[in-house]
């Protein structure tokens, strides 16, 4: 089976959609559990096709909680999985995205957002799934989400996102928006031996030693996989470093949530990326990510021609928050805008973490997403 | 249902009855007394102890009547009974 | 009679000794459940390594635990979602979901048909208590008609599933009843259930006289059991549609045993044949 190319690697014109496909093969992910859904289908029609020339499975299953239920029991059993969808199927996808933080399950779920709420507007982008990403289920937990601003990212990010949740034990996400995931870009992938692939760690304990959840430095547990002879448990209960159900007892309760949020939250120095454009002498930043950062990148040059000193600083991560870098690029800035495809969501993180600083929010719903000039105004505006 | 003919084991003369051995895990028993019903030769009954969790758990009246069939050991919830034979030289 | 310690138990290896007991009331029908489980487990001198126990949520969602093998204890309704990823990531483990009917059939019902549909080659057995006991005895996809719940204080006045009807026309390759009483026929039916290739599925009447019993004038695990021995008839590959179960009647027995290509089966063939197309 070896003989179809895992990596593939040159040049290639593409879109979202197919390259966080490339992305997510070249990462090592050889388990595809998903459910069709307007904007995301092309990524599954696309695995689809390749998975049975690498050997890895493809799976259509009967809806979103099957999908990523299945997606957990393919990591269980040792395969790097993920499933792709987009609102809708992400609100169902909630409750196990909780037992997969719950149980440390290694996963990548991409959502190419559109607009909602309920089934909204499947065919045009949005931004409005971010808080979702960080709160959808219930509990107290961590996740990862990276939010991609081109084809490129897509599948770089992807890979990213595979390589994150394998170190931490953690569901990451890949919040895509419609406009990413279908336009068509310029992508270079690289040779396979210069993709850097991060595998989950392993334990070497022997098994009757093995304690599934007992976490290293890093409150990170090694783990087993099904089949390895480990015979363990593991459960959404509320559980102790064996794995087994502490349903009465405060103790174990505080400790294992604790920990999970912990493990991202003391390890986001290591986890957060971001990008800055002249930011340095700014008085009036943008905070922008996804597809709404590249028309944000329009208008800060276009402000700078202007004479506004505009800088820009775009999120790769949206979660966890990168609280540090914001209030370190709010000092100096007299205003900061956020342009999103929503009503105000990521602006809430900005205006906590930027305490100082006037933070405005510019939300644009329905076919497109904001234009530069859009931005470029709200620059002026704000900039007097 | 139609009556079932029994025949005589043709061994019936020489063939030994293995001796049981009873084992009562006293305090696993939640006494849900499924094994003293379905006992088919009678063997257990309900005893006056109390043990750990409260109920009465099963004992044994004649264990030489227990001819291993074990199934008080499968009907059992809570691995509180099981049955062996008796490992013993001249008929014990 | 012989004072003995839980270890020696023949059954106790294939237990976690740390989770005993177990949490199941008095004349609980699932340890009866997880004893013919093990007692299947046991006869076929399975591989424990290779033996993955899937369950839900409900009374009966604790026996993955409690089985000393690689186990998970998934989210309500999904452990026939999860065991189809287990399965078809590694298709030479022997993947069993343990889940009650609610779990299994009213949040749960879609993964079931559809897993029986694809014909994924993992095993399900049910344990049927008319009733969700866990969370105090509400009314469930098998809850008899008429019967009282607490959802239902004035009589159930909805139609129950048949299981083993549902079971067959989904498309599931084995598909059998017993009650808790027929613990030799379920012991055998385990082990057929774990060596067929295909979806298999075994409902198992059991009693629940803390929830469902005691107020359906039934207040013991006895007279629960009483109910099955006196109702219970063996039919063996008798049409499943004309196996509902009745105060009067409950059907048992082995309904379906076919062989047909799993999921999985085919899936490597196709894999197969796409490689030879491409070295062609």
């Amino acid at each position: 089976m070896a003989k179809e190319k895992t990596v593939l690697t040159g040049v290639h014109f593409m879109s979202g959609d197919i390259a966080c496909a490339e992305g997510a093969i070249a990462a090592g992910c050889r388990f595809f559990a998903g459910y069709p859904i307007t904007p995301a289908t092309e990524i599954a029609e696309h695995i689809a096709a390749r998975m049975p020339k690498i050997g890895g499975v493809y799976v259509q299953m009967e809806d979103e909680i099957a999908s990523i239920a299945a997606v957990i029991g393919a990591s269980y059993a040792g395969l790097k999985a993920m499933t792709a969808t987009s609102g809708p199927g992400f609100s169902l996808m909630q409750e196990n995205i909780g037992l997969a933080a719950m149980t440390e399950a290694p996963c990548v779920i991409v959502d190419v957002m559109r607009g909602g709420p309920s089934t909204g507007q499947p065919t045009l982008p949005g931004q409005q799934d971010v808080m979702q990403a960080k709160w959808g289920s219930h509990g107290d937990y961590e996740i990862i989400a990276l939010a991609p601003s081109s084809v490129q990212e897509m599948f770089d990010l992807t890979i990213e996102a595979f390589n994150l949740a394998e170190t931490y034990r953690v569901p990451t996400m890949v919040m895509a928006d419609e406009v990413v995931a279908h336009m068509w870009e310029k992508l270079v992938i690289p040779p396979a031996e210069e993709i850097k692939i991060v595998n989950r760690k392993r334990p070497n304990t022997p098994p009757e030693q093995y304690l599934p959840f007992m976490p290293e430095d890093d409150l990170v547990p090694p783990m087993a996989c099904f089949g390895e002879g480990y015979r363990f448990h593991a459960t959404g209960l509320t559980h102790d470093e064996h794995g087994y159900p502490q349903t009465q007892s405060s103790e174990a309760q505080t400790k294992l949530v604790q920990r999970l949020c912990d493990k991202i939250r003391k390890n986001a120095d290591k986890i957060v990326r971001f990008e800055e454009t002249m930011v340095e002498d700014a008085e009036i930043l943008v905070v922008a990510y996804g597809i709404v950062a590249r028309a944000a990148l329009s208008a800060v040059r276009k402000a700078r021609e202007n004479g506004i000193k505009a800088g820009l600083l775009r999120l790769v991560t949206l979660w966890p928050f990168p609280e540090k870098h914001i209030a370190k690029a709010a000092e100096g800035a007299k205003a900061i805008i956020v342009p999103e495809m929503n009503c105000g969501q990521m602006v809430r993180e900005v205006e906590r973490t930027a305490k100082e600083t006037s933070v405005f929010h510019l939300s644009k719903l329905g076919e497109e997403p904001p234009t530069p000039m859009e931005i470029f105004e709200a620059l002026r505006r704000h900039s007097k | 249902m139609p009556e079932r003919h029994w025949r005589t084991p043709l061994d019936a003369e020489k063939a030994v009855r293995p001796k049981a051995e009873i084992h009562i895990i006293k305090d696993q028993c939640k006494g849900c007394g499924f094994c003293i019903q379905y006992c088919p030769k009678k063997v257990l009954e309900e005893s006056d102890e109390i043990n750990a969790r409260g109920v009465h758990p099963p004992r044994v009246v004649d264990e030489k009547e227990c001819i291993i069939c074990s199934f008080c050991t499968a009907v059992c919830p809570d691995f509180a009974i099981f049955v062996k034979e008796k490992q013993c030289k001249d008929g014990c | 009679m012989t004072e003995t310690e839980a270890f020696e138990h023949p059954f106790a290896k294939y237990l976690r000794a740390a989770m005993m007991p177990h949490i199941w009331c008095s004349g609980c029908g699932n340890g009866i459940i997880l004893n013919a489980f093990v007692h299947a487990l046991d006869e076929m001198q399975m591989d424990l390594n290779k033996l993955v126990v899937v369950s839900g949520i409900g009374c009966i969602g604790r026996a993955a635990g409690y089985t000393n093998v690689d186990s998970f204890h998934t989210t309500h309704g999904r452990p026939i979602a999860f065991a189809t990823g287990v399965k078809l990531a590694k298709p030479e483990l022997e993947v069993v979901v343990i889940s009650g009917d609610g779990d299994l059939f009213a949040i749960g019902g879609n993964h079931f048909i559809h897993a029986a549909r694809r014909n994924i080659g993992i095993k399900v057995i049910c344990a049927n208590n008319f009733n969700y006991g866990m969370t105090g005895g509400q009314v469930g996809p098998t809850t008899p008609l008429e019967a009282l719940t607490t959802t239902t204080p004035y009589g159930n006045i909805e139609h129950p599933f048949n299981l083993v009807h549902l079971a067959a026309a989904s498309g599931a390759t084995y598909v059998a009843r017993w009650t808790t009483l027929h613990v030799r026929m379920l012991a055998i039916s385990i082990k057929k259930l774990l060596q067929r290739e295909g979806f298999s599925f075994i409902e198992v009447v059991s009693p629940c006289p803390e929830i469902f019993g005691r107020r359906n004038k039934m207040r013991t695990g006895l007279e629960m059991m009483e109910w099955f021995r006196k109702a219970s008839v063996i039919e063996n590959f008798s049409d499943p549609a004309k196996a509902e179960i009745t105060p009067e009647r409950i059907v048992v027995g082995e309904f379906v045993d076919v062989e047909k290509p799993t999921y999985e089966k085919l899936l490597h063939d196709k894999m197969a044949q796409i490689l030879k197309e491409s070295e062609d």
